[in-house]
């Protein structure tokens, strides 16, 4: 791979670079055998109909046409958005007001900081089951405490009206990922800042509204982003509580878990990689919007901001 | 919670005289930890219920609302059968006494157990079952049998374990490799390397599943670790953040001594970005433990299963036994609660040398 520096005197940069090379090799195989081949060869399944055991056969666009008819293309799309609508701005809201809690200098604060993201280093199956036992109208905790204040709480799982919300309570109970992230935005900013606002005679709220707030764009865009993406990779949670079928009334059927059924229970690969490159693409063009708006609303140190 | 209690109290300061400034942070001091506290509650919830739960029997689980301490029905023997002990009041006197039959009305029949021949007919309504304590711990070792716990465990410290490895020789050479040298393209490649982190990853799922589907790797572990050998984007972005916070001269020193790149890396830079590689080894353990997506694509039989799929699978088939399901749940959040507590520092840090800024 790296050639004998004995054999041909090679100029010093030249080595250099050849050791980069050489250093980095383990990615780039990887990145050629695993995202760009898979990428390209999904790009062409999607032409096709393949069911794993036949060779793929070339069928042009009826998959893009098939996938504009499916009534549970567009369902399942739209069961994301509205997730992704509910719960990545109410999970950004929420997680950066803990972080602005937990960024204060009171006693036991790293005890606080403990128990608040701890609920972030379980995620997965065991947390879904969990979940699902204490939604259950029946023996579950949650509706027995609604009922203490009057409220007669709803069937969450089994009610097709109440899955998705009670999806997006419990994502709120994992956002301590986010409230570590945000913790790190808010202790970068620097102190003198603060100092010069308090100076300056600003109020506490005009600190935090003028100071933190656009300092810490940058992680708030960064979650967004990062958010955006698990939204739509969201997968594991619905699958166990529904049990892989997107229940109750394929309430809980999200894009991704669709997709796993096209591939892994119908072997539709190649519709299935039609779906997942108008994934991507719809992944890429939201990206992109982001991108394009945090011009107006992201902060970067150092960068003169001209209106 | 006892803490909860105590801190409010803590935070006044032992002054006498307060500014206006003062009370107004002593003040939004009390209210953040306040708030705080609740939280806290509300987040630690789900935990009590998971434990109480998993040491339940069948009938403590119907009890609604359910106890967050597991109790069960004081009984006692009457005539061969165990009957539920109350405590009822007769002629305006406590007694205890068993409830042997039911009768219309809400009615029931009574007797003390030392004289069971007398009767007595009361409202059961008006009367108090007695409960005492009852922890079931033997639901742990049960449930870890049923769902062929040491298999499970066994395959995913397999996964967890050699992917660890995997990834931290691979992100290492490549951290190395993007943080040291000068090449061209190089910048080129890193921002190719960081765009994947917003690639979905289905868009390269089914052809991989392909791949491994040929090579007749589907149904082994394989999938799961060989890929960890070729690095991954947020890895190597940590590691070469960290690296370059290592000062130059020591690369210099080295390679004066005669030392090859591969050296250097060895001897210099390994050891000195040690609390680097034991965050990322730590986000690995967290992340490879959770995984459930690819263990449930490319592991069909029961003994290759990880914990993750295991997990569900138990779940799909005996859900009824909840408490053995949250036993089993309990088990399987335990070595990333322990690991967590041990290295509480490296999950803040871990995140603040990512360089997030931007």
């Amino acid at each position: 791979m790296v050639s004998s520096p004995g054999k041909r005197p090679v100029s010093l940069a030249h080595r250099e670079a050849l050791w980069a090379y050489a250093f980095i090799a383990p990615w780039t195989i990887g990145f050629i055998i695993f995202t760009v081949g898979p990428m390209l060869a999904s790009l062409f399944f999607s032409f096709t109909n393949y069911n794993i055991i036949d060779s793929p056969r070339w069928i042009g666009i009826t998959n893009y046409v098939n996938l504009i008819r499916d009534d549970l293309f567009w369902h399942s799309l739209k069961i994301t958005f509205k997730f992704a609508l509910i719960a990545l701005p109410l999970g950004l809201v929420f997680s950066y007001m803990i972080a602005v809690l937990l960024n204060s200098k009171i006693v036991g604060i790293n005890i606080w900081r403990t128990i608040y993201f701890l609920p972030s280093v379980i995620a997965g199956v065991a947390v879904a089951l969990l979940w699902a036992r204490i939604f259950d109208p029946k023996f579950g905790i949650l509706n027995p405490f609604l009922a203490n204040f009057g409220i007669k709480g709803p069937g969450w799982f089994s009610d097709p009206q109440w899955a998705i919300s009670a999806l997006v309570i419990m994502s709120l109970w994992g956002v301590g990922g986010n409230v570590i992230i945000y913790l790190a935005g808010l202790q970068g900013v620097p102190t003198d800042l603060y100092d010069a606002a308090k100076v300056d005679g600003a109020t506490a709220w005009q600190r935090f509204w003028y100071v933190t707030l656009p300092m810490t764009t940058p992680v708030i865009f960064y979650n967004l982003i990062l958010g955006l993406i698990g939204t739509f990779q969201y997968f594991t949670e619905v699958y166990v509580i529904s049990g892989g079928s997107g229940g109750p009334a394929r309430a809980t059927l999200f894009y991704n878990l669709y997709l796993y059924q096209n591939a892994f229970r119908y072997f539709h690969m190649g519709y299935a990689s039609t779906m997942a490159w108008v994934l991507f693409i719809i992944v890429l063009g939201l990206t992109l919007l982001i991108f394009r708006s945090s011009e107006i609303w992201v902060y970067y140190e150092g960068q003169l901001k001209v209106k | 919670m006892t803490e909860a209690l105590k801190t409010p109290l803590q935070t006044k300061p032992a002054r006498r005289r307060f500014t206006g400034i003062q009370t107004q942070t002593l003040i939004i001091k009390s209210i953040t930890t306040f708030i705080l506290a609740a939280g806290a509650g509300i987040i630690m919830i789900p935990f009590l219920y998971l434990l109480s739960t998993s040491v339940k029997d069948r009938d403590q689980l119907r009890q609604s609302p359910p106890p967050l301490i597991p109790v069960a029905a004081e009984t006692v023997n009457i005539n061969g059968q165990d009957e539920p002990l109350y405590e009822v009041t007769v002629d305006g006197q406590a007694r205890q006494m068993a409830l042997i039959k039911f009768r219309p009305g809400g009615k029931a029949l009574f007797v003390d157990p030392a004289n069971p021949a007398q009767t007595y007919e009361l409202v059961i309504a008006d009367q108090k079952e007695l409960r005492h304590v009852k922890i079931h711990f033997e639901n742990y070792p049960e449930a870890l049998k049923q769902m062929k716990f040491s298999k499970l465990l066994w395959n995913t410290l397999l996964v967890t374990f050699l992917g660890m490895a995997g990834m931290l020789f691979s992100c290492s050479l490549v951290a190395y490799g993007f943080s040291r040298f000068r090449a061209p393209w190089l910048n080129v490649l890193f921002l190719l390397l960081l765009s994947t982190i917003m690639l979905p990853s289905q868009v390269r799922l089914i052809p991989t599943y392909v791949l491994f589907n040929k090579l007749g790797w589907v149904d082994t572990l394989l999938p799961l670790i060989i890929p960890q050998f070729f690095a991954n984007a947020y890895d190597v972005f940590l590691l070469r953040q960290f690296f370059m916070t290592i000062p130059l001269e020591l690369d210099e020193a080295a390679k004066i001594d005669g030392a090859s790149p591969l050296q250097t890396l060895m001897y210099i830079i390994i050891p000195q970005a040690r609390p680097a590689l034991v965050s990322v080894a730590i986000f690995h353990f967290l992340y490879a433990w959770n995984d459930f997506y690819e263990p449930l694509i490319y592991l069909h039989s029961p003994d290759h299963w990880t914990l993750a799929v295991g997990l569900q699978t138990f779940n799909a088939l005996y859900a009824v036994n909840t408490n053995y399901i949250m036993a089993a749940s309990a088990v399987m959040i335990l070595p990333p609660i322990i690991l967590y507590f041990f290295a509480q520092k490296i999950f803040t840090q871990g995140v603040v040398f990512t360089g997030i800024k931007g």
